[in-house]
């Protein structure tokens, strides 16, 4: 992430994660019996996170949306998990190893995808190097173009409203978005739900927790609908119509 | 079992009022600069073995002169992988 880029971060870490892992059995199990516990760890698990960690160490839900078996060659078993973000898959293989009494633990890992972003587009620091080179050298900015992209990428997965113009500046501002404010919403979203604040021309403004569902933000007519948690969008690119500023601007 | 993933979500758009936006303000995403993207863009990198996240994120950073760079986290630090998960900056 570049520049004010950095601030889109949280958004990756609400849009999924999916790995390749390899686990290392210690013992030998039936493949029916670790599709068992692939099946086990699917959904809503408690995990505790491991000793090093960088997050308190608490139980904690996180979602297993699939566990698949890619192959099999005696104790080692390759798999394929997508899982929300803040899941770590070296406690997964542990606690699977656990429930198949036999422990277990993870050998490699890669990740594939994290959120809208996925291992077979990415690009390697090489690329970006002769990109950035030929752009300062000759001008030329088409492979950079191809490789950079503007911060709303990241937004891709997030459940997503798009607000009126003369909405943005307040939000810019750190206001929380009223619910009056909305022209389009997607369907879909509960309360509490991680959401991304956006404009009519689809540049990001702001993330955001929702303080109504998508329903209840089509009918309201007053109170808040997103509790504006990050603003990335710069103050006064919109005109700031909430103090005035837009009669300002245009006498 | 099998959930749907976020990024098999197929949502749909609602509109709770139609509205125009004003061309003289913001500016559509694709339509930004290199040096607009610069300063508000990410790219998907394939984080090399063996540097950290951090190492990576300060060498783009150093390469591309901006101010700011970072990356969108691994969960798993202080090398205890001798294969780095792959790293989106």
């Amino acid at each position: 992430m570049l520049g004010e880029g950095t601030k889109a971060a949280p958004a990756l870490m609400h849009s999924g994660k999916e790995y390749v892992g390899l686990m290392e059995l210690h013992g030998d199990v039936p493949d029916e019996e670790i599709l068992k516990a692939f099946e086990f760890f699917t959904g809503d698990i408690y995990q505790v996170p491991p000793v090093r960690a960088a997050v308190a160490r608490r139980p904690r839900v996180r979602t297993v949306y699939f566990n698949e078996l890619i192959e099999r060659s005696g104790r080692m078993a390759l798999f394929r998990v997508g899982c929300s973000g803040g899941t770590y898959v070296r406690k997964l293989c542990h606690d699977m190893g656990e429930y198949l009494g036999v422990g277990a633990h993870m050998e490699e890992l890669r990740r594939v995808r994290a959120g809208p972003f996925t291992e077979e587009k990415s690009h390697t620091l090489l690329d970006l190097y002769e990109a950035w080179a030929d752009y300062r050298e000759s001008g030329n900015a088409d492979k950079l173009l191809q490789i950079i992209e503007p911060v709303e990428a990241c937004v891709g997965l997030l459940p997503k409203l798009f607000i009126l113009d003369t909405a943005v500046d307040a939000v810019c501002h750190g206001a929380d978005l009223m619910a009056v404010g909305v022209s389009r919403v997607e369907t879909g979203i509960r309360r509490g739900d991680f959401v991304a604040v956006m404009t009519l021309k689809n540049e990001l403004v702001a993330f955001g927790t929702a303080l109504m569902s998508s329903e209840e933000i089509l009918e309201a007519t007053e109170g808040a609908a997103v509790d504006t948690v990050r603003v990335v969008m710069p103050r006064d690119t919109y005109p700031s119509v909430w103090r005035g500023g837009l009669r300002r601007k245009t006498s | 079992m099998r959930l749907d993933p976020p990024w098999r979500r197929q949502p749909e758009l609602e509109v709770k009022r139609e509205a125009e936006t004003d061309e003289r303000y913001g500016k559509p995403p694709e339509s930004r600069s290199v040096e607009e993207l610069l300063s508000l863009g990410v790219v998907n990198l394939d984080k090399p073995r063996g540097p950290t996240s951090h190492e990576v994120a300060y060498m783009v950073k150093k390469m591309l002169g901006v101010g700011l760079a970072g990356h969108g986290g691994t969960l798993e630090h202080g090398g205890e992988i001798p294969l780095s998960p792959a790293c989106f900056l």
